[in-house]
C-alpha cells in the first residue's frame, strides 16, 4: 500500500515564489488573529454555542492526534475513537469513583493512552495501509462492546454509563461553568498544539516523516523504524486520550455507545478536511465535522445524510488536499492583491 | 461432535453472504486499489431497485437481470461523475468520497423507500436441504450462485483480452497506458462490475436479512473482514475468507462462554487481525515488491 505513503507526502500544490520569511509572518499573522478570536468570541454569544466551541476544541486535539500519526508517521487509524473512549473513562472513573481533581485526569489519560496506543502499536507494525485501517478498526468496533461487559460494570456503570460532575470556575472567577470550561480547554488545546508542532520538527519528527515517506530508506538511513512507529501510534493515542478526558468533562457524561466507530470515521473526515499532514488544519477539520452535521439537519431532516455526503463532495471537490490548500490559495491570492 | 459439524454448516451458509460480499470488495479493490465503503450501501440500493421493479410486476428473473444491467450502468456513471474529478486527489480525500457517497445512498434509500423491513423473494424456495435443517435450499442456492460467479471471474480475468487489459491498468497504469489500453475507461468498467457483483449479493443476501437501508451494515464489515483475510488481490481468496469467517464466528459465538451477539465481531475481527500479523498479505494475496 505504498499509495498512502506517497499521496500523504504529496505537496499541497506550488507555493507560490514570495519568499520564506514573508509567508510565515502571514502564517503567524493569521494564527494570532485566529487566536485573539478564540480568546473573544465566548464573551459575546450563548452558553450553547460556547460548549459547541468547546467541543470543537476537542475535536480539534483529537483530528490533531490523527494527523500525527497519519500525516507524521504514515500510518493509517480507524480506530481513534477507541482511545479517545478509553482517555473519557479513565477521566470519568478517576473523577467519580477516585475523587481526582478534573484538571489531574488528563495527564493520567493521557498516560494511560499512550501505554495502550504503544502497545498496540506492535502488533500494527506487521500491517500497513488497508490491513492496518482494518485491525485499527476492530479495535474501534470491539470497544463499545468491551465497555459494556459485566466484569468491569462496577467501574463503567455498563451500558447505563457515568455521570461527571461539571467543574466550577477556580478562584471565584465571574464566570459560567460552559464559559470556564471553555478556556480551560483552550489553554490545553494550546499546549497540545505548540508541543505537537515542536515534535514534528524535532529529530523524532523527522524521523517519522522520513518513514512516511519511505519506510525501507528511513530503515537504510538508520532509523529505528519499530520504534518511531510504535512512538507515533502512543503519542497519538495519548493526545486523542486527553481529547477524550476533555470531552467526558465537557459533556458530563460517558457512555459506551457514544464512542462507536462512527466517531472514528468522524475523526478521519476531520483530518481529510483540515488537510492531511498540516496541524491548524486539524481546527478547520473540527469544524467541518461538529457544524456541518447540524447544517444538513437545517437543510432537510428527513435527507440531512443525503446534504452531510453532498457538502462533503463539495469541500472535496473545491480543495482536494484540505483547508492546507485554501490556506495557500488566500496566501497567493493576498500576496497578488499586496502586489497589484 | 454433532453440535461442532452443525456449527460448522450454519457458519458456511453465512459465510456465503460475507463471500458474496467479499468478492464486490475485491473486484473494486482490482479495478481501483483502494476498499469502497459505499459498496454495501450501493448493493442496497440495487436490490431495493429489483424490489421495486418485482413490485411493479416485473418477473423475478427479468428483475434480476434489469437490476444488474441499471447497477451496472450506475456504477459507471457514479465513477464517471463523483470519482474521475477526484483521479489526482490523495488516496485518503477518495476515502473522504466514499464515505459522502455511502451517506447520500443510505439517506435517499430511506427517503425514498422508507426504513421499515420488506420481505424479499427468493428463486430457491426456503424448504430445508438435502433434509439439513441447519441450510435451507436459499442458503445452498446461494453459495452454489457464489461459486459459479467464482468461476466466472476467474475466467473473465484469466482468458479475455479484457480482463487481462484491466488487470494491467490496475497493476502499472503508466506501462498499460503505453501500449494504448484505455485505463480510465478500465476503472469505470470495474466499478460497473463491482456494483453489478454488489447487486447480485444484495439480491442473495436480502431474503435472510430482510429488505431495508441499513442491512447492509453489518454484512459490509464482515465482507470486509473476508476479503481482507483471503488476500484483497484473489476472488478466490475473498469467496474462501467469506466461509472461514462465517465459521468462526458461529464457533466463537457457540465454545466461548459468555460471548452473545454482540461480542461474536469484535472477536471475529480480531482474530482476523491475529491472522494478518501471522501472514499480513492475507491468506491467498501475494507479496508485493516495492522498488525503493
Amino acid at each position: 500500500m505504498s499509495t498512502l505513503q506517497e499521496t500523504v507526502s504529496d505537496p499541497a500544490a506550488p507555493t507560490t515564489d514570495t519568499p520564506v520569511g514573508k509567508s510565515a509572518t502571514l502564517g503567524r499573522a493569521a494564527s494570532l488573529i485566529m487566536l485573539v478570536a478564540l480568546l473573544i468570541v465566548p464573551f459575546f454569544v450563548r452558553n450553547f454555542i460556547i460548549f459547541q466551541l468547546t467541543m470543537l476544541l476537542i475535536y480539534g486535539i483529537a483530528v490533531l492526534a490523527l494527523n500525527i500519526l497519519t500525516g507524521g508517521s504514515g500510518q493509517f487509524s480507524l480506530g481513534q475513537s477507541a482511545f479517545y473512549a478509553v482517555g473519557a473513562y479513565a477521566a470519568a472513573i478517576l473523577i467519580e469513583h477516585g475523587g481526582v481533581n478534573y484538571a489531574l485526569t488528563l495527564p493520567i489519560a493521557g498516560v494511560i493512552c499512550f501505554i495502550f496506543g504503544f502497545l498496540f502499536g506492535f502488533p500494527a507494525l506487521r500491517l500497513s495501509g488497508i490491513y492496518l485501517a482494518l485491525a485499527t478498526f476492530a479495535l474501534a468496533v470491539a470497544m463499545p462492546q468491551l465497555l459494556k461487559l459485566g466484569v468491569f460494570e462496577h467501574w463503567t456503570g455498563g451500558v447505563q454509563g457515568l455521570v461527571v460532575t461539571k467543574p466550577d470556575a477556580p478562584f471565584g472567577l465571574p464566570m459560567s461553568q460552559d464559559m470556564w470550561l471553555y478556556y480551560f480547554t483552550l489553554v490545553v488545546s494550546l499546549l497540545i498544539y505548540l508541543a505537537s508542532v515542536n515534535l514534528l520538527r524535532s529529530r523524532s519528527g523527522r524521523a517519522m516523516m522520513a518513514i512516511r515517506d519511505n519506510e525501507i530508506a528511513a530503515a537504510a538511513m538508520g532509523v529505528d523504524v519499530s520504534m518511531y512507529k510504535t512512538l507515533a501510534f502512543g503519542v497519538s493515542a495519548g493526545i486523542t486520550g486527553v481529547a477524550g478526558a476533555l470531552g467526558a468533562i465537557a459533556v458530563q457524561f460517558v457512555a459506551p455507545d457514544s464512542y462507536t466507530f462512527q466517531l472514528a470515521i468522524a475523526l478521519f473526515l476531520g483530518m481529510v478536511v483540515g488537510g492531511v499532514g498540516w496541524l491548524p488544519g486539524s481546527l478547520a477539520g473540527a469544524a467541518f465535522i461538529v457544524f456541518v452535521p447540524n447544517i444538513a439537519e437545517g437543510i432537510s431532516k428527513g435527507l440531512s445524510g443525503a446534504f452531510f455526503g453532498i457538502l462533503l463532495f463539495v469541500v472535496i471537490y473545491l480543495v482536494p488536499h484540505g483547508a492546507r490548500q485554501g490556506a495557500i490559495i488566500a496566501e497567493s491570492l493576498f500576496n497578488k492583491l499586496r502586489r497589484s | 461432535m454433532e453440535l461442532f459439524v452443525n456449527q460448522v454448516l450454519a457458519g458456511i451458509a453465512t459465510g456465503a453472504i460475507y463471500a458474496c460480499m467479499a468478492l464486490a470488495i475485491v473486484m473494486i479493490f482490482q479495478a481501483i486499489d483502494h476498499l469502497n465503503f459505499a459498496q454495501g450501501e450501493m448493493a442496497m440500493f440495487s436490490t431495493f431497485i429489483a424490489w421495486q421493479l418485482m413490485q411493479w410486476g416485473v418477473p423475478y428473473w427479468w428483475a434480476f437481470l434489469l437490476t444488474l444491467i441499471i447497477s451496472f450502468a450506475a456504477g459507471v456513471a457514479i465513477e464517471r461523475l463523483l470519482f474521475k474529478p477526484l483521479a489526482k486527489a490523495p488516496i485518503l480525500t477518495n476515502v473522504a468520497g466514499f464515505i459522502a457517497l455511502f451517506a447520500i445512498v443510505n439517506s435517499v434509500a430511506g427517503l425514498v423507500w422508507d426504513f421499515t423491513i420488506k420481505q424479499f423473494p427468493t428463486p430457491f424456495g426456503s424448504s430445508p436441504f438435502l433434509g439439513s435443517q441447519l441450510i435451507s435450499t436459499h442458503q445452498a442456492g446461494m453459495i452454489g450462485v457464489t461459486l459459479v460467479l467464482l468461476l466466472l471471474l476467474f475466467v473473465f480475468f484469466r482468458f479475455t483480452r479484457i480482463g487481462l487489459a484491466m488487470r494491467a491498468a490496475a497493476t502499472l497504469p503508466e506501462s498499460a497506458r503505453l501500449v494504448g489500453i484505455n485505463t480510465g475507461w478500465m476503472i469505470a468498467l470495474g466499478w460497473g462490475m463491482a456494483s453489478a457483483i454488489g447487486a447480485i449479493a444484495g439480491i442473495l443476501i436480502a431474503p435472510v436479512v430482510f429488505l431495508e437501508p441499513n442491512m447492509m451494515g453489518g454484512v459490509l464489515l464482515y465482507g470486509f473482514a473476508a476479503a481482507v483475510l483471503g488476500g484483497l488481490s484473489s476472488p478466490l481468496g475473498a469467496v474462501l475468507g467469506g466461509f472461514l469467517v462465517g465459521v468462526f464466528e458461529n464457533l466463537v459465538g457457540t465454545y466461548i462462554p459468555g460471548v452473545g451477539n454482540e461480542l461474536k465481531l469484535p472477536i471475529a475481527l480480531a482474530l482476523i487481525v491475529i491472522v494478518l500479523v501471522v501472514k499480513p498479505t492475507g491468506l491467498m494475496g501475494h507479496t508485493v515488491v516495492k522498488r525503493v
